[in-house]
């Protein structure tokens, strides 16, 4: 005589519901993050003077490559745009009790689709922009829907499905920019560039996919709070009976929510070609998918919250090619950087440092292998 | 995979072995042993994903201890000029990252999907951050041909003239079977991951038991990645271990959590892996290059899309064990 | 004569203290060789909370316990059982994959090394199984065998660990009538064999029946101790709730009209594939409320699923209000007027994680009233929710609290003002009172009366046989899969229901 043990994910975030209680409840939310940044540059801080660099330098050359000036400025947007949608992709997952770990996957394929809707099209610049993003977005959604599908109609975990279809996509790619869609004429794997009707355009210094990238982060805060389709993510996330139960699809949802996260994915790879790269080239950006979960935890799986959560990592990363010229430390100590924040920000050594007994939700996804 | 499909694949296999032997003795021969060489760290990191998961603990983070001990084993040996300590600091590196699994999912009570992935990126960038270049090996692991057996026909090189790691990876997955099944420590972490009250409530220690399972289990991936850099390659690359980590989980699920059976499904992979290689290498069809990469992956899913739902996991697997 | 007898176990005032809670309040007992003591008081009177302290799994706040006169500091069960305590919980702590014997041997397994000695172990457990009349097949997996038979593997690990001190808790709730004799009997088999018997139970009958000493809890406090020649089960009941309860409930007679549920031939399966209803017929009226009486596991879960659409299943009919109710989603039964109020209300039925009106809206919270265009309408949600928190009487601080923090009993009256709310024709109600305080078990009562004054059908699902014949029009007795017979309130013997919910035909009685 079991007693069934329920099935829920725990975000531990707080929505931004006003009604729902004073400051004091708002306040462990952001402290622990803030905290756990900190804690990451402190030892991060640690590494750097052990090669024998002053890391107050080290951190000035960084922060100031990256915003202080308008060419830094540029760059950390440029750099954010992805990082923000990767985000945005993980976050939407996680509302739906899911764990994508493939978003760098879908990122690719999004790239890879922008690009080739880019380049091989002539289409009116009204029509044609569109076209490509959305293209792009679909390349990233059809992508997550493989794991979507494999999760909610075979129960097989998203967890591994997504990392292998990482390495497939990367694969894949590469493929694809060596053969069907290579450039011709010369000898790199890389697509065509993309036409001029089809590029993202900068509004003076700032990159207009970085606004594409705000909006869009607004817009699924609105929607995951105020809709009745977030509603049914939040639901399948936290009590998948109680949501059959409601009425809801359990498996439909799951299949949307993969679907939105990879096409937001997508997005992130499509706003990189058309706005930034011009054509597809492998062998880009590999982190951007791991950094999507950092993001996504840090921010507590809140939408909005990505936004400076990919601002921090964006400044980070725009900031290292300039550390490493100006004080010979590696790029790589950023991905350490960023490493230790998800370690603090995820493990309760903050939580417990800050608030001894005060149980803090921590963030759960874990349901065994799908079940 | 259940036991009639198993046997029958085994048999398949043997008998296709067979019949290509003879057609081709030299081409079959260097395509198994290539597939078990291949095998060999998956079969030794489907051996930690099953102490920890039947244990009760999810272990994504396989990857990243590899990685971690691969690279620790390789520069160790490079320093020190010494093989066996290269071996050994690996091992122990893969302990240092179990235990840090083990704090986190055990002691911390941490989700264990994200503690794992922590592991991994915390490794992806310590590798890349220390990694330098022209180090090298002080020599090449031995290896053993064990007299009479080699002789025999197509088993004999296969399997009975390899490196060191090849004999071990074997015979770790056979002793984890009877340690599993035969002995009290087996019939108690089989308890701790099946239900772990009734292990609580009969006196055994639930958080204990999966602390030091999930920690050794570590230094068992340590002896994977040390295996990588060491013996497989003789060097060390950043992202070195390729996914490996997390193919040895869809092996362990393959094998329906039983070394043994993992043990087959790691050959198996090997196998595809081997077959595939071999055609291209002959110009047969017409493959790019890529798709052979791909290959693993994509079997990986496939095989688990047929399988999910008709093998079951040890039951408690995944949660933190909360007395109520 | 208990005093003659040596005190096998004491406490002195232990301690307990949750967060939020006092479990255990200065509680004192004493249990004597061959003495069995039941311990009796509701669901959160906090009787699990203090063996689980004799049993070493928690460590108490204050106070002390002897053992054999000796003072002790248990750590764990490991020390608990090593001087002789042994416990049969509840919910069963076996392991389903496992055999009945490596059960009973976990954790004291006999060995050759560190090679279990599996011979040797279902040679003993079959040893004991002859000496103590507990028939097990050795060999059998745990999850195969039926629930009573899981039972006695429970006592077995009990008795392999040589348990002079044995502790039952609520060993009935599975059980038939009958079993129940039988395993009454077995108990106090033990007690003459000397074996100091802890009794937990909620159930007066079994109290009244087998104790030599009753201890009374409520509140995390010992209120009492009596015997059973000293008292009687109004007297108990008054200790247990501290005020005088109405053991029936209150109504008038049913006016039965028109059929809403009408189900012939229902067939269905349990998780595991084997079948679980079957060929099950019955009707429920307009006004009526008919009671289906037996023990968990006989198919009523399934039945239940089967009619609100979370079970697939086979059948000539069934209709509700006269339209074909087979093969329809859980969303669909729901819009044709049936209210579920599920027995897992944690999983099926409410939203921890949600807020109070979020769950009070979760069947209906795309529906045109509370929502447009896929945007939801916050204020009409927070309207409905007020009102409905008011006449219902959920205790909650507001409408906006997470509902995970209320108590068992408002989160029922959540679910069951949801399902009330939409005024349908049809109420299933499964274990409605499970794990509820006794004010909100008459409030819940009351509500279920109210709706079937008001011209609803209901079906209600019990296990507690009190609540089934308290509160139905008609009872309907489940066993095996089947419904073996159906009759009116008026006419319901007890003993004779007991007797049909443990398999005896109506002939042969």
């Amino acid at each position: 005589m079991a007693t069934t043990d329920p099935a829920q994910t725990d975000l531990g975030f707080t929505d931004p519901d006003p009604r729902r209680s004073g400051p004091l409840d708002r306040l462990p939310a952001i402290v622990i993050p803030i905290v756990s940044v900190l804690l990451a540059f402190a030892i991060g801080g640690i590494l750097i003077w052990l090669q024998g660099v002053n890391p107050f330098e080290a951190y000035r050359v960084l922060f100031s490559d990256a915003l202080g000036s308008v060419a830094g400025l540029e760059r950390t947007m440029e750099k954010s745009t992805p990082l923000i949608l990767t985000g945005l992709a993980v976050v939407v997952g996680l509302r739906a009790g899911l764990f994508n770990i493939g978003a760098q996957g879908q990122l690719l394929m999004g790239a890879v689709g922008a690009a080739w809707a880019g380049y091989n099209f002539q289409l009116p610049p009204l029509v044609h922009l569109p076209f490509a993003l959305i293209f792009g977005i679909l390349c990233g959604a059809a992508w997550g829907s493989i794991a979507g599908a494999l999760r909610a109609y075979r129960n097989v975990s998203e967890v591994i499905t997504t990392i292998m279809l990482n390495s497939i996509a990367i694969a894949l790619v590469d493929y694809l920019a060596s053969r069907p869609l290579k450039e011709p004429d010369q000898p790199l794997s890389r697509t065509p560039e993309i036409a001029e009707s089809a590029a993202l355009p900068y509004i003076g210094p700032i990159p207009s996919g970085f606004v594409l990238a705000l909006v869009v982060a607004v817009f699924f805060g609105w929607f995951l709070v105020r809709t009745t389709q977030g509603f049914r993510f939040n639901t399948v996330g936290m009590n998948p009976s109680a949501a059959r139960y409601a009425g809801i699809s359990v498996k439909g949802t799951i299949l949307l929510a993969m679907a939105v996260s990879g096409g937001l994915a997508g997005l992130g790879g499509a706003v990189e070609t058309l706005g930034i790269t011009g054509r597809f080239e492998p062998a880009f950006n590999i982190g951007l998918g791991f950094d999507g979960i950092t993001i996504a935890l840090l921010a507590r799986a809140n939408p909005i919250a990505t936004i400076p959560a990919a601002l921090l990592v964006g400044v980070l990363r725009a900031g290292s090619s300039s550390l490493q010229f100006q004080t010979g430390i590696e790029p790589e100590v950023v991905s350490v950087i960023l490493a230790l924040t998800l370690l603090f920000v995820s493990a309760p050594i903050v939580g417990k440092m800050l608030f001894r007994n005060r149980s803090i939700k921590q963030t759960t996804v874990t349901k065994g292998w799908g079940s | 995979m259940s036991a009639k499909w198993a046997y029958a694949l085994a048999a398949v296999i043997t008998v296709g072995s067979v019949i290509f032997y003879v057609l081709d003795p030299t081409k079959t021969t260097s395509v198994l042993a290539f597939s078990l060489r291949y095998a060999v760290p998956l079969i030794i990191a489907a051996m930690v994903g099953i102490m920890c998961e039947r244990s009760g603990v999810i272990n994504i983070g396989i990857e990243g201890q590899m990685l971690m001990s691969a690279f620790a084993g390789f520069f160790g040996a490079a320093i020190t000029g010494n093989l066996i300590a290269g071996t050994m600091i690996g091992i122990g590196t893969g302990m240092i990252m179990g235990a840090m699994l083990a704090t986190g999912a055990v002691t911390w009570k941490m989700d264990q999907i994200i503690a794992g992935t922590i592991i991994n990126i915390l490794a992806a960038g310590l590798t890349s951050f220390f990694y330098a270049q022209g180090f090298r090996l002080p020599g090449v692991t031995p290896t053993v041909r064990i007299p009479l057996l080699a002789d025999l026909p197509l088993v004999g090189p296969v399997f009975f003239n390899n490196g060191l790691f090849t004999y071990a990876a074997i015979i770790i997955a056979l002793l984890l079977w009877l340690l599993l099944f035969k002995t009290v420590w087996g019939l108690r972490t089989r308890s701790v991951g099946e239900k772990p009250s009734a292990s609580d409530t009969s006196g055994i220690g639930v958080q204990s038991t999966r602390f030091w399972n999930v920690t050794i289990a570590g230094g068992l991936a340590g002896l994977a990645g040390a295996y990588l850099s060491l013996e497989a390659a003789g060097t060390f690359e950043r992202g070195f271990t390729a996914g490996r980590g997390f193919t040895a989980l869809a092996i362990m699920i393959f094998g329906a959590w039983n070394p043994i059976g993992a043990l087959g499904a790691a050959f198996f992979f090997g196998l595809t892996q081997g077959v595939a290689s071999q055609l291209q290498t002959d110009a047969i069809v017409d493959i790019p290059p890529q798709f052979v990469n791909m290959l693993p992956y994509v079997l990986t899913i496939v095989l688990l899309a047929i399988v999910s739902g008709r093998i079951k996991p040890p039951a408690a697997v995944g949660r933190p064990y909360e007395k109520d | 004569m208990t005093s003659t007898r040596e005190v096998a176990l004491e406490a002195r005032g232990l301690t307990k203290r949750f967060p939020g809670v006092v479990a255990n309040d200065d509680v004192s007992l004493t249990v004597h060789r061959g003495e069995i003591l039941a311990l009796l008081g509701e669901n959160g009177a906090g009787k699990s909370t203090l063996v689980k302290m004799i049993y070493g799994l928690y460590e108490p706040d204050e106070g002390e316990l002897l053992i054999k006169g000796e003072p002790v500091r248990l750590k764990g069960p490991r020390d608990a059982i090593r001087r002789g305590i042994g416990m049969v919980h509840q919910h069963f702590q076996l392991v389903p994959v496992f055999t009945v014997a490596e059960n009973v041997i976990l954790g004291d397994e006999p060995h050759r090394g560190p090679f279990v000695n599996m011979r040797k172990a279902r040679a003993e457990v079959a040893r004991l199984s002859e000496e103590f009349g507990l028939q097990v097949d050795v060999d059998a997996r745990v999850e195969d065998l039926p629930v009573g038979t899981q039972q006695r593997v429970e006592i077995l690990k009990a008795l392999y660990r040589k348990a002079d001190i044995l502790i039952l808790d609520e060993p009935t709730a599975v059980l038939t009538p009958q079993e129940t004799d039988d395993l009454l009997r077995v108990v106090k088999g033990f007690a003459d064999s000397g074996v100091a018997v802890i009794f937990i139970t909620h159930k007066l009958r079994e109290v009244l029946a087998i104790a030599d000493t009753i201890e009374v809890l409520r509140g995390g406090k010992a209120v009492g101790t009596t015997t059973p020649s000293q008292t009687d089960a109004a007297g108990l009941a008054q200790m247990m709730v501290g005020r005088t309860v109405l053991l029936t409930v209150d109504k008038a007679p049913a006016e039965p009209g028109d059929i809403v549920l009408d189900v012939v031939g229902l067939n269905a399966e349990n998780d595991i594939g084997l079948p679980a209803v079957r060929d099950v017929s019955l009707q429920v009226r307009a006004g009526e409320i008919l009671g289906i009486a037996g023990v968990e596991g006989n198919g009523q879960r399934e039945l239940v699923q089967a009619l609100t659409g979370l079970r697939p299943c086979r059948a000539e009919v069934v209709t509700v209000n006269g339209e074909d109710a087979q093969r329809r989603s859980p969303r669909a039964i729901h819009a044709m007027g049936v209210g579920h109020v599920p027995e897992d209300r944690e999983t099926d039925g409410l939203v921890g994680g949600y807020s109070v009106a979020d769950n009070l809206v979760l069947d209906r919270f795309d529906e045109p009233e509370f929502s447009r265009y896929g945007v939801r309408n916050r204020a009409a949600v927070d309207a409905l929710a007020d009102e409905l928190v008011s006449q219902f009487d959920v205790r909650t601080p507001s409408t906006q609290t997470t509902v995970q923090s209320l108590s068992g009993g408002n989160k029922q009256k959540v679910v069951i003002a949801r399902e009330l709310a939409a005024d349908p024709t049809l109420l299933i109600a499964a274990q409605p009172t499970r794990g509820v305080d006794v004010g909100s078990i008459e409030f819940i009562h009351s509500r279920i009366v109210a709706a079937r004054d008001r011209g609803a059908a209901v079906l209600l699902v019990s296990a507690e046989l009190d609540e089934v014949l308290g509160l139905s029009d008609r009872i309907a007795v489940m066993y095996d899969g089947e419904i073996v017979e159906t009759m009116s309130a008026q006419d319901a013997d007890r003993s004779r229901i007991g007797l049909l919910m443990a398999g005896h035909a109506a002939s042969e009685t």
